[in-house]
């Protein structure tokens, strides 16, 4: 178990490197100087130069980007232009709405997805197998801007039971704000539903097939036992993987859901960063939600590896 | 009789015959074919010019005269839909043509080669450890926002999927005893990559195709309605819903018919990559 976890870690870790590299290096493709970028349109030859220097960016690529790692690895994602303020702040305090949003957003896609999948796999080939499959595969397929501004419309301008963007007062109780999120995590919910569905339906049809199987069903026990008691737990196994690489996208791919319903979370504040071109809270943000999804990858792997023996192993 | 019929026919008439066994793969690809027939005859089929403002039917709902209703200059939604087709199907065609290159010669490179493989496997990591949209955004923050820029965007984000797909397929067959028996001959690794090994995985590459083809069409439609995509003035079904949405309270169907056409074009091409998939590979039926 412990070779397991170290030969993941350098796995993850090789990844970090790779990400934190090509993050570095795409970024000094943008057009524009990021000295005079931050200090505008009224800066002087003179004080880009000045600024260029207590940055340094006069420096060779090579030493700014071993400069640029060293700050990473001591914690520290450099300045945003924009906000005036350390991008590890700016980035920590958009963290509890996109973080409640992906939990939220991934239990309703495993509410969904794992009975509609177990059912669709026991009832293979029939009707309702059929509905189920079809309805995932549809909202695979709906961009979830577009549901949310029907979920808008719908549940919050015209019943009136949602608010319609936003996060409330800071100084709201957290159930009142909390609130804020059920559309938007119902709309990612439905959407990501989709491939856990297919997945858990994909599972729970391989483990039907296996000879264990058969034989409890040759025991004579009742079906509804053979499904619960001994291909419910097995099939759920590889579901988690899943599950777990579907929380961990949320975290910085919910953006386009974030920016329709306004919420100030971290893909938000991508998308701020990207119009204003704020160079650094980008690249962070890009170095943390990349750690955020290797290491719930590695979760996932470890959790895994403790429900299946065989995966150890190989 | 059949038998006769079938050695008759040609075998691009077998395939579409295979594939259309099942229905709802047939009607996939019929209601794609009217989409994409639709854009390339836009000039033509559509009711009005796509930029015709008329003021004084400004967001009107759906009517005998504007059957979609018209949006906040009063322009005709249909005839924008349509020639909104071409650019969102454009950018998706164009995505899927460039990834498929990109990611076919690395795949190959990273199969074939022995020494490249660790490389190009460990990148394709990195990149998918960024969600798609947010790899999406970064590439045209620094390329900037333009429709080519777009496409060259998500080709990048769109590569190492099919780099996978390929390198996977690439180690099966390099294994395989005639491709064993051309490298005996002293058949260059070039003509063997291009003749045995890229012939063989030509059917995994066109399901993977279709399927980017849909991610592309949702991906341009999210990048543009961030702004970060096609310049706004652009009609495609993703701008039409950005600049649409704060007439939603009055005007849904503003933001409704931008979407269905979004959700129809990727739902046929996923449809259609299915049966694709069943039909080349039956054993990858159940997987997924």
């Amino acid at each position: 178990m412990a070779r397991f976890f170290l030969r993941r870690l350098a796995g993850l870790l090789i990844v970090m490197a790779l990400v934190a590299t090509m993050v570095f290096f795409l970024t000094r493709l943008a057009p524009g100087d990021p000295a005079a970028l931050m200090l505008g349109d009224q800066a002087t030859v003179q004080d880009i130069a000045k600024l260029r220097a207590t940055y340094g960016l006069d420096q060779p690529l090579l030493v700014q980007f071993g400069l640029w790692v060293k700050e990473i690895l001591s914690g520290n994602l450099g300045q945003s232009i924009f906000l005036q303020r350390p991008v590890t702040q700016a980035l920590s305090e958009r963290a509890e709405p996109t973080f409640f949003l992906a939990l939220f957003s991934v239990s309703i896609a495993a509410l969904i997805g794992i009975p509609a999948g177990i059912a669709s796999a026991v009832w293979r080939g029939r009707w309702l197998d059929q509905c189920l499959s079809g309805l995932a595969m549809v909202a695979a397929n709906i961009p979830s801007f577009w549901l949310g501004l029907i979920f808008i419309q719908l549940f919050a301008v015209k019943l009136g039971w949602f608010p319609v963007a936003g996060y409330g007062d800071p100084g709201a109780p957290f159930l009142l704000r909390l609130q804020h999120l059920v559309l938007p995590a119902s709309v990612l919910g439905i959407v990501n539903s989709a491939l856990i569905t297919r997945f858990t339906r994909a599972s729970m049809l391989d483990i039907l097939s296996e000879d264990f199987i058969r034989t409890a069903r040759s025991k004579g026990l009742a079906e509804r036992v053979v499904i619960w008691r001994h291909a419910f737990g097995n099939a759920l196994i590889p579901v988690i993987t899943v599950v777990g690489l579907t929380a961990a996208l949320l975290v910085g791919g919910a953006i386009v859901t974030e920016t329709v319903f306004g919420l100030p979370g971290i893909g938000n504040l991508v998308v701020s960063a990207v119009l204003r071109r704020d160079y650094p809270v980008i690249q962070g943000a890009l170095i943390v939600v990349a750690a955020v999804y290797v290491l719930i990858n590695l979760a996932v792997d470890l959790i895994y590896a403790l429900a299946d023996p065989r995966v150890r192993a190989g | 009789m059949d038998a006769m019929v079938m050695a008759q026919a040609s075998p691009v008439r077998l395939f579409f015959k295979r594939l259309f066994r099942r229905k709802l793969v047939l009607i996939a690809t019929l209601v794609l074919g009217v989409i994409v027939l639709a854009a390339l005859l836009a000039p033509w089929v559509a009711p009005f010019k796509p930029d015709a403002m008329r003021m004084a039917r400004r967001l009107k709902p759906p009517s005998d005269i504007n059957w979609l209703g018209t949006d906040e200059f009063g322009r005709d939604i249909l005839s924008r839909m349509i020639f909104g087709g071409r650019a969102s199907l454009g950018i998706g065609a164009a995505v899927v043509v460039l990834s498929m290159s990109i990611g076919t010669l690395f795949g190959l490179l990273a199969g074939y080669v022995k020494g490249l493989d660790a490389l190009i496997m460990r990148l394709a990591d990195a990149m998918m450890a960024l969600p798609d949209i947010l790899l999406a955004i970064f590439l045209v923050a620094i390329l900037g926002p333009s429709s080519g820029n777009v496409v060259l965007a998500l080709s990048i984000v769109y590569a190492p999927r099919v780099v996978r797909v390929v390198r996977a397929s690439t180690l099966v067959v390099s294994e395989l005893p005639f491709v064993e028996a051309a490298r005996a001959l002293g058949v260059s690794t070039f003509r063997i990559l291009r003749v045995h090994v890229l012939l063989n995985v030509a059917s995994p590459i066109l399901v993977q195709a279709t399927f980017i083809f849909a991610y592309a069409v949702l991906a341009e439609a999210g990048l543009s309605f961030l702004g970060a995509g096609v310049p706004p003035e652009v009609p495609t079904w993703g701008t039409m819903i950005a600049s649409g949405q704060q007439y939603a309270d009055d005007a849904f169907w503003v933001v409704l018919f931008p979407g269905l056409a979004i959700v129809l074009a990727a739902l046929s091409l996923q449809l259609i990559g299915d049966g694709l998939r069943d039909m080349l590979d039956p054993k990858l039926r159940k997987a997924l």
